[in-house]
């Protein structure tokens, strides 16, 4: 409670409060990229070990879903980047 | 790659008469421009000028050169420093009341992104004009030469890509599309990593570029739908009646997923692409910060950085690939799915 009302004071003396959103912002979206492309490569590392023949599949399936996630995330980067700009 | 940065590390010599500015030589390389800059000897700029076709309302066809804008304006046309149109060519008109304003008149000019552009064209044709002409000389001989880098790549397009998410049946009349947006957006991603000329233009990361990629592949879905595919989109028997009345909820959320596919595909590739271009440059930029702060430093942060920017060019080669191969696959999806079977149920 204390770091937010320092946060705010800061930015009410004119640092500006659009960095601040877009800089959060970004962050938050690479928490979610991490956390997605965690899970998918965890659960295709399972995958291979107990079926190891299965290998060519599962690692372009992998590839396929880590570069989807990785769009999302984009959307969220490319927001926090108009935060800043405009 | 490695060699690359010592070169662009002796531009900034010992002495530094101008501060070094990241954010503005971020944005110089990825933006779009009227000439296309090689290199700094010293003070002088070393850039390719490259020709500016206008039509303006009030002036006609214009054609010049860009290094006639040296002086800051030719005629009446200038760069815009400030507001709606900054960075862009912009004719000074008198208005009614007498007040000078800026008006942007309709530009056709080859800016650097147009002649990459051209480059990229020029390279697939001379590719795979050669490709097709051995093949239909020698039918039914082994591959020779070039023949053996791109047989491999077309099949995994055919194979991975068009058959499983079309069908056997109509994938050969998307075949032409599918192997041309794959290699265009492989090549010019490729072509963007590379930093000399003719290399180097942020071609894929310009999102109007990637916008018009999106809107054909759009068209192209649109027009091979057949009824069952707006009857499931509008009015799909297989939802609860509470879905489609009084509130068409399931049809709204349909047709902003017709629109949405497309725009996420212009996004996804736009984002990814700039962002490898950013970090790359942005890699390279600390050697010039910390140069800035004493000279020890910069040139001892560059082996890291080097190290730093010779993985994240990797990084970069492999997501060139990637891309390539979402977009490509992506757009056979929505090729494939724009035919549906609708399953009646018998009454």
């Amino acid at each position: 409670m204390v770091t937010l009302g320092i946060i705010l004071q800061a930015a009410s003396t004119g640092i500006g409060l659009a960095k601040l959103g877009g800089a959060i912002g970004a962050g938050l979206a690479a928490v979610g990229a991490g956390i997605g492309i965690g899970l998918i490569g965890g659960s295709a590392l399972e995958a291979i070990a107990r079926q190891p023949e299965a290998i060519g599949d599962i690692r372009s399936n992998m590839i396929l879903g880590a570069a989807l996630v990785e769009g999302v995330s984009f959307f969220a980067i490319i927001i926090s980047f108009l935060a800043l700009i405009l | 790659m490695a060699l690359f940065v010592p070169a662009m590390c002796q531009e900034n010599g010992t002495e530094s008469t101008k501060k070094f500015l990241p954010g503005d030589f971020v944005m110089e390389h990825i933006q779009d421009s009227y000439q296309w800059h090689i290199t700094d000897i010293g003070s002088k700029k070393i850039t390719i000028p490259l020709p500016i076709m206008l039509y303006s309302k009030h002036s006609g066809f214009c054609f010049f050169l860009s290094s006639q804008l040296h002086s800051g304006k030719y005629g009446s046309f200038h760069i815009s420093e400030k507001g709606v149109y900054q960075g862009k060519l912009v004719e000074s008109v008198v208005g009614a009341n007498g007040a000078t304003k800026e008006s942007r008149p309709l530009d056709f000019s080859i800016s650097k992104n147009v002649v990459s552009l051209f480059v990229i064209s020029a390279i697939m044709l001379v590719v795979f004009l050669t490709i097709a002409n051995r093949y239909k000389k020698n039918p039914d001989t082994a591959p020779h030469g070039i023949q053996n880098l791109f047989e491999p790549i077309i099949i995994f397009v055919r194979d991975e890509i068009a058959i499983p998410s079309i069908g056997v049946e109509r994938y050969n009349k998307f075949m032409p599309l599918l192997l041309t947006v794959f290699f265009f957006i492989w090549f010019s991603n490729l072509l963007g990593i590379i930093p000399v000329f003719p290399g180097g233009a942020n071609v894929t990361g310009n999102i109007a570029i990637t916008m018009v990629l999106a809107v054909l592949i759009f068209i192209i879905t649109t027009i091979s739908t057949n009824k069952d595919y707006w009857v499931e989109i509008f009015n799909n028997p297989e939802i609860p009646w509470f879905l489609k009345y009084p509130i068409p909820l399931m049809p709204l959320v349909e047709i902003t997923s017709v629109f949405t596919k497309p725009i996420i595909l212009m996004i996804r590739l736009f984002a990814n692409i700039l962002a490898g271009h950013m970090v790359a440059i942005v890699f390279f930029s600390l050697i010039f910060i910390f140069g800035q702060m004493s000279a020890v430093a910069g040139y001892g942060f560059s082996v890291f950085t080097i190290a730093f920017t010779v993985f994240m060019t990797l990084l970069e080669l492999l997501v060139a690939f990637i891309q390539a191969y979402v977009f490509t696959m992506l757009s056979a999806i929505y090729f494939g799915m724009a035919k549906v079977e609708l399953r009646h149920h018998n009454k």
